[in-house]
């Protein structure tokens, strides 16, 4: 009699099981799955990134000049003049014979050195200001604040920035094809600002 | 005067405002620019130059900041990029 018993309960927790087992192995992948997506995925969001550049255009436009914040809007990048007397980096004084080389910065790019009279490319500087506190799980400045962090930075104390770089030769990065065709854009864009500056004193003092 | 803090996916956000003249306020100014500086950040001061030129002036101390500055803007530090 107790032989049969136990074997009828046996029978019964092997069929209970057959049906929990699945119920349990789901429940668990759930939580889990639950557990990760609340602790470490944040979720992408155009908008946000989309008002988070905007924030960062309209700071851009406030700490720069008219011309070099119209240069940034219609060309998509600044140019630095720079002031160490022989070349970027170098510990020796600023210039004061005028500015023998200048800089290129483009958001999410590494900034170019350049000579302005020749066009000739001198070096690229890797550089980024990663905020490991990931606020929305992205160390990733928007595109405008990375080219104001970099004009900051140059402006302020050029030597401190280009020193935290990683120094190469042109071409590791960004194609000195397209550098030099953003020069020839900035030269014609300059071209047609004095123009039209010419032609608004002209028109005012008639 | 105003310290703002540039943020991945947000745009610059204010840390703390305050009147320097006032010493209450500028204690709080203080203090938040220490905690900045102690979460690595760097921080500049947009100024203009001479002849409307614009630039930005580093600075590593509160009392580097000019007292008559309206904002000074932290943005994390810079580090040798993987580029």
């Amino acid at each position: 009699m107790i032989l049969a018993l136990s074997a009828c309960v046996v029978v019964v927790v092997a069929l209970l099981w057959e049906v929990i087992a699945p119920q349990l192995a789901l429940w668990r992948s759930r939580r889990r799955a639950g557990r990760r997506r609340v602790g470490s995925v944040v979720e992408y969001d155009p908008g946000r990134e989309r008002r988070a550049e905007q924030r960062a255009r309209n700071l851009v436009r406030s700490c720069v000049n008219d011309e070099e914040w119209a240069m940034y809007r219609d060309l998509g990048f600044l140019r630095v003049w720079g002031r160490c007397a022989r070349g970027p980096g170098d510990g020796e004084g600023e210039s004061r014979r005028g500015a023998p080389y200048a800089y290129l910065i483009y958001p999410h790019k590494p900034i170019i050195a350049f000579v302005p009279q020749t066009g000739q490319l001198l070096s690229e500087y890797c550089v980024e200001f990663p905020d490991l506190d990931r606020p929305y799980g992205s160390a990733r400045l928007p595109d405008s604040d990375d080219v104001l962090a970099k004009w900051m930075a140059l402006t302020g104390d050029e030597r401190r920035l280009i020193a935290s770089a990683n120094m190469h030769l042109p071409g590791r990065q960004v194609d000195p094809v397209a550098v030099r065709r953003d020069l020839w854009r900035l030269g014609r864009w300059e071209q047609a600002r004095l123009q039209r500056e010419q032609t608004d004193a002209g028109s005012v003092s008639a | 005067m105003r310290l703002l803090r540039m943020k991945p996916g947000h745009g610059e956000v204010v840390i703390a405002e305050g009147d320097v003249e006032v010493p209450a306020q500028e204690q709080e100014l203080v203090e938040a620019f220490r905690a900045q500086l102690d979460a690595g950040m760097w921080a500049a001061v947009p100024t203009t130059g001479s002849g409307g030129r614009r630039e930005a002036e580093l600075v590593r101390s509160f009392e580097e900041v000019p007292r008559d500055a309206e904002r000074v803007i932290f943005f994390p530090r810079a580090a040798g990029g993987g580029c």
